[in-house]
C-alpha cells in the first residue's frame, strides 16, 4: 500500500488532459503528463474539488458498495445528517431511517446523535479551559488534513476531538455488541457519505491508528436503492434520536451554533477557508473563540457525493429542525476520553518545502525565481502544471523542463529557424 | 551564500491590498522548510509594517533578505514621517483617522506589535522626507 491513501482517483480512460482540475485544486496536487491529469498523492487532501468541476467525469471517488455490509454478522448503518436534505417533502427522518434498514442493515444510528455528543464535549472542554484559542474544528477531515500540510502553527489549534462519524460509530458499536452478544470485529458499521474526505478519513484516518467505522457508502450510490425502498415503506419504526443540534451540522454554521454563545466564526468553500487559515496564522483575526471550518461550500450538504443542489438541502435541513427537541444525546462523563484523539495533529513539513537542507532548498529557490521571471505568467496550464510558479518548481525539483511551455517551445524553434535563415542567407 | 533578495512594490491606493507582500514572503519561507516560528513572526511584523506604510504614507517599497538563520526586511515610504517616534511606540497611540479605524486598524498596536515579534527594530524618520524601517527576524531554534 502507498503511504497515503485516497478516495478521489483519475479514471484515466475519460480523461482528456484539459486543465479545469488543474486549476481548481486548493493544493497544487494536480499535473497534467502524458496528457493525463495525475495526482500528486502527498499532496492530495481529498477535498472532491476535481471531482466537482471535471467535465468528463474523469475524477471519481472509491467508496464502499452496499455487498460489503454482508462480510459482517451485524450491519451498522450511520448516515451523515446531509442525507436528511435530498428528499423532497421529507418530514420525518425515520422514513430514511427506516428505509436504510431496509437495505439490509440491523442497527441504524445517526451521525448527528455522534455530532451532540461532540458538541457538548466541545462546550465542556471551553468551559474547563483545555484547549488553545481560537479553537479550530475538526470535523472536516480536508480542513484537518489541509491544516497538516500547509499551517504548521495552527496544528495546536484544531480541535482535539473525534468527528461525529467517529462518536456515532463508537457508541452504536458498544450498543451493539450489548444487544447482540457479538465481538467488535464481528459488527460492521458503514458511514453514508457526503464526500470523498471522509471515505479516506474511514481508511486512513488524522485522529487515530484505526478507524470505528468499517467503510464509507456515498449518499450518490446509495440513493436509488434508497429511495426505492422508501417508497415501499408499510410501517415506520421509531428510530431516530437526533435533536435540531445534530441536524444542524449538516450545514455550515450548524456546529458553530451548537456551541451555545461562543463567539464564533463559520466559513465555508476551500477558498474561503484558506483564507480564513492565512489570516489566523496571520494573527488578523482576533476576538474569535470558535472556528468552524467546511471545505464545501454550504458545509456538509455541498459535498460531491450527495445528489442534491447544496442550497436547496440545506433549506430542506432548515425546515426539518423546526420541528425537533434541542438535543437528544447527552455525553456521559466518562465518556469524554473515548472522544478525544489517540494522537496528536503534528505538521508533516515534507510536503511543500523543496529541500530538507535549507541551503539547498535556497539554492533551488533562487534559480526558481529566474526561471519564473523567464515565464509569461499568463498560468495558461498547458505545460501540466496550474500556473507558471508551479512550473518552475517542478523545473527546480527536476519534474518539468523549460520547453513543456508552449511560449519558451516557440521561442526556441523561432530561434533555431532564424538561425537557420542566417545560415543559408 | 548570499541571501535570496525579494523586492515588493506596496499601493497606498488599496486597503485590500496590504498583505500582498507579507504574505507572499510567507509562502517563499514555507516553501524553503524554514522555521515555522519565524515564518509566523516575519508575516505579523511585515502585515503590520505594510499595512503602517499604506494608512500613513500612501505606499512604499519592501526589501526582503532571506538568510539561512535570519529574514532582514527594509520598509521605505515616502510619507509625512513620525514626528515622535517615543510616542509612537507607545501601546494604544494612533495618528490613524477615523475610515480607517473603523475598519479594525489604527488600534496603536502597530509598532509595538512590529518591536514584540522582531529581534532587531530600528526606525530612520525625517520629517517630510519619509520612513525607513528596518526589521531582523532570527531563527530561534
Amino acid at each position: 500500500m502507498s503511504k497515503y491513501f485516497h478516495s478521489v482517483e483519475l479514471e484515466e480512460d475519460a480523461c482528456c488532459g484539459c486543465t479545469n482540475c488543474l486549476k481548481r485544486c486548493p493544493t497544487e496536487a494536480i499535473r497534467v503528463h502524458d496528457g493525463k491529469a495525475r495526482i500528486l498523492s502527498e499532496r492530495c487532501i481529498d477535498c472532491g474539488e476535481c471531482i466537482r468541476v471535471c467535465p468528463h467525469h474523469a475524477k471519481k471517488a472509491v467508496s464502499s458498495h452496499l455487498d460489503e455490509i454482508q462480510n459482517f454478522k451485524y450491519k451498522i448503518a450511520i448516515p451523515a445528517p446531509a442525507l436528511f436534505g435530498q428528499f423532497n417533502h421529507l418530514d420525518n427522518i425515520d422514513f430514511v431511517l427506516n428505509g436504510l434498514k431496509k437495505l439490509g442493515f440491523d442497527m441504524v444510528f445517526e451521525v448527528s446523535r455522534g455530532a451532540e455528543l461532540i458538541s457538548e464535549a466541545t462546550r465542556s472542554l471551553i468551559k474547563e479551559n483545555k484547549l488553545s484559542k481560537p479553537i479550530i474544528s475538526s470535523a472536516c477531515p480536508a480542513v484537518v488534513r489541509l491544516i497538516k500540510i500547509r499551517f504548521p502553527e495552527l496544528c495546536d489549534n484544531v480541535m482535539p476531538l473525534i468527528a461525529p462519524m467517529e462518536a456515532a460509530a463508537k457508541m452504536a458499536r458498544r450498543e451493539a455488541m450489548k444487544k447482540s452478544g457479538l465481538s467488535d470485529d464481528e459488527i460492521g458499521v458503514f458511514f453514508i457519505t457526503p464526500c470523498p474526505a471522509k471515505v479516506t478519513e474511514v481508511n486512513s484516518p488524522n485522529h487515530a491508528a484505526k478507524s470505528a467505522v468499517n467503510g464509507a457508502i456515498a449518499i450518490s450510490k446509495i440513493y436509488p436503492d434508497l429511495t426505492r425502498e422508501m417508497d415501499h415503506l408499510t410501517e415506520i419504526e421509531p428510530i431516530a434520536r437526533s435533536g435540531l443540534i445534530g441536524i444542524g451540522w449538516a450545514n455550515s454554521g450548524g456546529e458553530s451554533a451548537a456551541m451555545l454563545g461562543e463567539k464564533y466564526l463559520a466559513a465555508d468553500g476551500i477558498e474561503n477557508v484558506i483564507r480564513v487559515l492565512e489570516e489566523l496564522e496571520d494573527e488578523h483575526i482576533r476576538d474569535v473563540d470558535f472556528i468552524e471550518l467546511n471545505a464545501c461550500s454550504g458545509g456538509c450538504v455541498g459535498g460531491v457525493l450527495n445528489v442534491e443542489n447544496p442550497y436547496v438541502a440545506q433549506a430542506r435541513i432548515h425546515n426539518l429542525r423546526k420541528y425537533m427537541p434541542v438535543s437528544m444525546n447527552h455525553l456521559n462523563s466518562d465518556d469524554l476520553d473515548l472522544m478525544m484523539w489517540e494522537k496528536e495533529l503534528t505538521f508533516d513539513p515534507g510536503i511543500f518545502r523543496l529541500d530538507e537542507d535549507i541551503m539547498k532548498a535556497m539554492e533551488m529557490m533562487e534559480k526558481m525565481e529566474q526561471i519564473n521571471s523567464g515565464l509569461p505568467g499568463l498560468d495558461c496550464g498547458s505545460c501540466g502544471a496550474p500556473t507558471c510558479r508551479a512550473m518552475a518548481e517542478d523545473i527546480v525539483r527536476g519534474k518539468a523542463k523549460e520547453t513543456d511551455c508552449i511560449f519558451k517551445l516557440r521561442q526556441k524553434i523561432q530561434n533555431v529557424y532564424d538561425q537557420l535563415g542566417n545560415t543559408f542567407k | 551564500m548570499s541571501g535570496i533578495h525579494l523586492h515588493y512594490e506596496v499601493s497606498g491606493e488599496d486597503f485590500t491590498r496590504a498583505g500582498e507582500a507579507s504574505g507572499s514572503v510567507k509562502k517563499r519561507l514555507k516553501s524553503l522548510g524554514y522555521n515555522t516560528d519565524a515564518i509566523r513572526r516575519v508575516a505579523i511584523a511585515m502585515y503590520e509594517a505594510e499595512i503602517n506604510m499604506v494608512i500613513h504614507a500612501d505606499g512604499g517599497y519592501c526589501d526582503v533578505d532571506i538568510f539561512p538563520d535570519r529574514v532582514e526586511i527594509l520598509l521605505a515610504d515616502h510619507g509625512p514621517g513620525i514626528p515622535d517616534v517615543d510616542k509612537a511606540m507607545q501601546e494604544g497611540y494612533s495618528t490613524a483617522p477615523d475610515n480607517v479605524r473603523s475598519l479594525g486598524f489604527g488600534a496603536g498596536m502597530g509598532l509595538p506589535n512590529i518591536k514584540k515579534y522582531t529581534d532587531e527594530m530600528r526606525i530612520e524618520t525625517t520629517i517630510g522626507v519619509g520612513t525607513n524601517l528596518y526589521l531582523t527576524v532570527k531563527v530561534n531554534e
